[in-house]
């Protein structure tokens, strides 16, 4: 199965190799979908992984071992959805589809499941209802 | 012999109960099974509508006197400058007028939050007259303060618009929203068969005086829009090639709904409002009801270059092709994106119909057509 993470590093574990202990050690295939690392402050990470569950709970469980914290991506996406307006202005930069319009209703559809944080979207709604909190 | 009907008909009609009234969505759908001429004597009205960014608006205000009186000379909302090069009290409110210290907020959102019912702060000065001797004043005011607030806009409801793309290396931030590299997507911003000015091209019903939807409230049509156009080369269903007529609104803000007003912000560009308008069409004789007729296939526009200075037309493309998602550029699949909101259009089209169906609302003749025959002038 799939599942989809947002890592917190704190400055001292930003320099483990974390990732490729979760490819090498637990065999889960991970994709970085976005990541925010500066020396000596904290790092994010956004990932997605897949493996059987059982891997990716002990993945989890190596990498809270380690100092990291670990949210599930939707978590970290905030759509103030009732403000909406339904222009259809994010759906221009959304590239993976995650913001669709319904051609029937015309109104926005937000697939999570989707989402890579890329935080385009933060800059083209144009009521401003997107707030991922990802970099701090 | 051809129906005709005339205004005072189709009011009687109103007052009975008995007018038959469609959005432009549904007459267009009939219009596939049934001619024109079918149309012109099952249908009286049909109403459009539109919802989307219109920079060219804003509100007058008269705030009522202080004592002692000020004759303000510089005055700010919530920070944001409005124009008081008028009477001692009176100002304009421009929608894109920005905060002095937040380049986010700017008119359109003193405008929502006055039509919201909140307050917001109003800071003047003025030099003191010996008839107006304060020279300064801060003090909150809201819609039920102020003696008359209501909106004036000077171009809204584009018949037609172009379509954005950017040909460039880099992302371009216009007031057609975020353009990607390498036609990385395309923006549109016109309601298509919904939109007003594309269900009656000519202007034969809709000109001074027109009662309009605005804002969620009943508005009119004050004047030609600025940048009103009538030369642009028209299809073979009267549809100019691109943005052509414009209109000019007003209404009183203080019934509008904040449903259908919107501040917004552009990234990079600026703040701009999302307006919501509706027009109803009377169908007076065959030729509106072929007009209303029109269908997202048969209204086309240009598609412009956002990459390149002067925007240059890359060709034509209709509404259906738009409204599907995914145009064909030379070759290259390019995803669609509306900019306004065919969702609240449809909204504001149905509101419209069911305030005429309740009998609150009349259809009016225009008291003056516009001009004919007008292009537009550049600055040197």
């Amino acid at each position: 199965m799939k599942k989809r993470y947002v890592l917190t590093f704190a400055p001292e574990v930003v320099n483990t190799p974390l990732t490729y202990n979760l490819i090498k050690d637990y065999d889960i295939k991970v994709n970085i979908l976005n990541a925010y690392i500066s020396p000596g402050k904290q790092g994010k990470l956004a990932i997605e992984m897949e493996s059987a569950d059982e891997n990716i709970n002990r993945g989890l469980e190596y990498i809270r071992e380690n100092g990291v914290k670990c949210v599930p991506l939707v978590k970290k996406i905030g759509f103030r959805e009732e403000l909406c307006v339904h222009c259809g202005s994010c759906t221009a930069v959304c590239f993976t589809g995650a913001l669709t319009m319904d051609r029937q209703t015309w109104e926005l559809h937000f697939d999570h499941e989707k989402c890579v944080i890329c935080e385009l979207c933060t800059f083209a709604c144009p009521l401003k209802l997107f707030e991922i909190d990802f970099v701090e | 012999m051809s129906v005709k009907k005339t205004y005072s008909e189709i009011n009687d009609k109103i007052k009975q109960g008995k007018a038959v009234v469609l959005t432009a969505e549904e007459v267009s759908k009939m219009a596939e099974e049934l001619s024109p001429a079918d149309i012109v004597k099952k249908v009286d009205v049909v109403t459009t509508a539109t919802f989307g960014p219109m920079c060219s608006s804003g509100a007058f205000i008269n705030f009522g006197h202080s004592d002692p009186p000020i004759r303000m000379s510089r005055a700010t909302l919530n920070d944001v400058p409005v124009c008081t090069g008028l009477a001692a009290v009176d100002a304009y409110i421009g929608a894109t007028e920005e905060s002095q210290y937040d380049r986010k907020y700017g008119g359109a959102h003193v405008i929502e939050e006055l039509i919201a019912g909140k307050d917001v702060r109003l800071k003047a000065s003025a030099p003191g007259t010996h008839c107006y001797p304060r020279k300064e004043i801060e003090t909150d005011i809201n819609k039920g303060s102020v003696n008359e607030i209501f909106m004036f806009n000077p171009r809204n409801a584009y018949q037609n618009y172009g379509v954005a793309v950017n040909s460039s290396k880099s992302t371009k931030y216009t007031y057609m929203g975020t353009l990607l590299p390498n036609f990385g997507n395309a923006n549109f911003s016109t309601s298509g068969e919904l939109s007003p000015l594309l269900n009656d091209p000519f202007l034969r019903t809709i000109g001074i005086g027109t009662r309009i939807f605005l804002g969620g409230a009943q508005g009119f049509v004050a004047w030609n829009g600025t940048q009103f156009n009538t030369s642009k080369p028209r299809n073979d269903y009267g549809i100019p090639e691109c943005n052509a007529a414009t209109i000019a609104v007003t209404g009183d803000l203080k019934k509008m709904s904040p449903d259908f007003i919107k501040a917004a912000y552009f990234e990079r560009y600026g703040v701009s409002i999302f307006i919501g308008i509706g027009i109803p069409v009377p169908v007076l004789d065959e030729d509106m009801a072929k007009a209303v007729s029109i269908r997202n296939s048969q209204i086309e526009t240009t598609i412009m270059d956002y990459g390149i200075d002067g925007h240059p037309s890359l060709g034509m493309i209709n509404y259906e092709e738009l409204q599907s998602g995914i145009i064909n550029l030379s070759g290259k699949k390019v995803r669609t994106a509306p900019l306004s909101s065919i969702n609240k259009a449809r909204i504001i089209a149905g509101e419209l119909k069911k305030w005429i169906l309740d009998n609150e609302f009349s259809i009016t003749e225009p008291v003056q057509l516009f001009p004919e025959n007008t292009s537009l002038n550049s600055l040197k």
